[in-house]
């Protein structure tokens, strides 16, 4: 019983993970730019959310301030790779991995200058609330947050296999050169992944702000969730997810069965394992190259 | 030569640090294929690329139906009729035959494009079979059909072709080729070719460029190019009769 608590905690969290990974994975497929800044943008999500709705704030309805929040966040994504990385389209890797770690910097002192450095938790209409199953008894926030990660990944799922626009980004992430030709607009479709990147960090925040506490340096869980989608195969989406979960799950099982202190290790563990085993990841996208 | 479809004059373009195209002109009229022959490096792909809206020009004007298209972004130049077939198969390889189709039709919002899917696959029946595979796994001759086809579904006006006969066997050279002179007789789409093989191309084009070393160092009428001496040597690699067999590396191009 307390296994099958462990469990869906720890896909509720992994399921945080999991949507962060997914959002370094969209810009990297899209744009070989990897955005260390995606965790801060997830801790931003969450911050513009809770100032939106809690009481001690805005004071907006819930449902409002989420929506708000996820259109803030698909602003700033566009924003950011208009301003930012276009300038840098073309340069060294280098480049990009500094800018956006310093983004990240950025974006956390100011959610700490506006929102304070103590945690805060959003206000949500399953606070608190359990749901019981015979003896196992969940957090209802724990299964409205794999639900709501089931529930994107389906939508995005579906946007990318089934709508012109989603194929267009594929098509641009694995030949952008012959997307040019094609007459795709390439640097706008980098816009739109980068506004969608923005939309799964708010979801990924608020969804890590209902189920725990927020505070500016919520950010570094980006770490983990890189790791994540390394594990993943780092170019595959249902492998960032995967990652996620495989991540949330040894957390807690590494806490209980372990010894406290390893529930920080076991996700770097992990990590090391599948890139000396499968250095391609779990998913790895096996593409010959073509001569 | 006015009001020609294509009309290019005195264009000069970098490739990178290069200056690979030194100021050239040359004209597609309507409906024409006309062959851009040189050797590797006469800067060919890159006149192809400025055309197309990938590299922008240096100096000097492309027009297009009439309107300048030099340093407009490839989507727009698409839009409006003309589409570049890159060399070497550049296919989404992890997208199906058929969605790559649909992405050739990117720029449309017509409801046509599922005729048109049904009459390119009508020129390139092994497409047909293989429509829900992903593009990856064809055969070389059949990714390049793939990247004709795809080119075709944007509807062009005219098509710039970067070497379709590259790696490909004598017999799928054929094949293309006669589909590409099918296309231009029966839908009317002007050809701007790219091709290391002179021979085939100017058994096709109607009118011929030879470029070196970024400049045009010989033009005129297919016939005409295929009759020239050093045509025949250089690029065909034709031996004209001599006793003593002549010894090539004495003799200068006359363009020289």
């Amino acid at each position: 019983m307390e296994d099958l608590q462990l469990m869906v905690s720890g896909l509720a969290n992994g399921c945080v993970y999991g949507l962060v990974a997914l959002g370094f994975v969209l810009i990297y497929k899209a744009t070989e730019q990897v955005n260390f800044a995606q965790g801060d943008m997830m801790m931003l999500g969450a911050f513009v959310a809770i100032g939106l709705g809690n009481e001690s704030h805005a004071g907006l309805p819930f449902w409002l301030a989420c929506a708000g929040a996820v259109f803030a966040m698909g602003a700033v994504g566009m924003a950011m790779e208009r301003t930012l990385l276009r300038p840098l389209f073309g340069q060294s890797q280098i480049a990009v991995v500094i800018l956006t770690i310093a983004f990240g910097f950025v974006l956390r002192f100011a959610a700490g200058a506006i929102w304070g450095h103590d945690p805060l938790v959003m206000d949500n209409p399953v606070a608190g609330a359990h749901v019981a199953f015979g003896q196992v008894v969940l957090g209802a926030d724990e299964i409205a947050v794999i639900a709501v990660t089931v529930l994107l990944t389906g939508l995005l799922f579906l946007f990318f296999s089934r709508t012109k626009l989603g194929i267009a980004m594929q098509a641009a992430s694995q030949n952008q050169l012959a997307a040019y030709y094609m007459g795709i607009p390439v640097k706008r479709i980098h816009g739109i992944t980068w506004m969608l990147a923005g939309v799964t960090a708010a979801v990924a925040g608020i969804l890590f702000a209902a189920k725990g506490s927020v505070d500016p340096s919520a950010g570094f869980l980006g770490i983990k969730a890189f790791a994540a989608a390394v594990i993943g195969g780092f170019g595959s989406l249902p492998g960032a997810l995967l990652g996620g979960l495989i991540i949330g799950l040894v957390e807690p099982f590494a806490a209980r069965y372990v010894a406290a202190g390893y529930a920080q290790i076991a996700p770097y563990a992990v990590l090391i394992l599948v890139l000396i085993f499968r250095p391609h990841g779990l998913v790895a996208q096996v593409r010959g190259k073509k001569l | 030569m006015s009001g020609a479809l294509l009309e290019i004059r005195h264009l000069e373009s970098y490739y990178g640090p290069v200056l690979a195209v030194r100021g050239i002109s040359l004209d597609v009229p309507a409906g024409a294929i006309v062959a851009l022959l040189g050797a590797n490096g006469a800067g060919k792909t890159t006149v192809l690329k400025t055309i197309s809206g990938v590299l922008n020009p240096d100096k000097g004007t492309v027009r297009f139906a009439g309107e300048p298209i030099a340093r407009k972004e490839p989507d727009a130049i698409v839009r409006q009729g003309l589409v570049h077939v890159p060399e070497g198969r550049e296919i989404f390889p992890l997208l199906s035959v058929a969605q790559n189709l649909a992405m050739g039709a990117y720029s449309r919002t017509d409801r046509g494009i599922p005729d048109d899917i049904e009459s390119v696959l009508g020129y390139f029946p092994i497409l047909r079979e293989r429509l829900a595979q992903s593009a990856g796994t064809l055969s070389g001759g059949q990714q390049q059909m793939l990247a004709l086809a795809r080119g075709l579904m944007a509807r062009p006006k005219l098509m710039l072709l970067d070497e379709p006969s590259l790696g490909l066997s004598p017999l799928l050279v054929r094949g293309i080729f006669s589909v590409i002179r099918r296309l231009n007789q029966e839908h009317g789409i002007g050809v701007l070719l790219v091709e290391q093989n002179a021979n085939l191309a100017l058994d096709i084009a109607d009118f011929g460029y030879v470029m070196e070393t970024g400049r045009i160092v010989l033009d005129g009428p297919a016939e005409t190019l295929k009759q020239s001496r050093d045509i025949q040597e250089f690029y065909l690699g034709g031996n004209p009769d001599s006793p003593r067999g002549e010894r090539r590396w004495k003799r200068r191009k006359s363009w020289r």
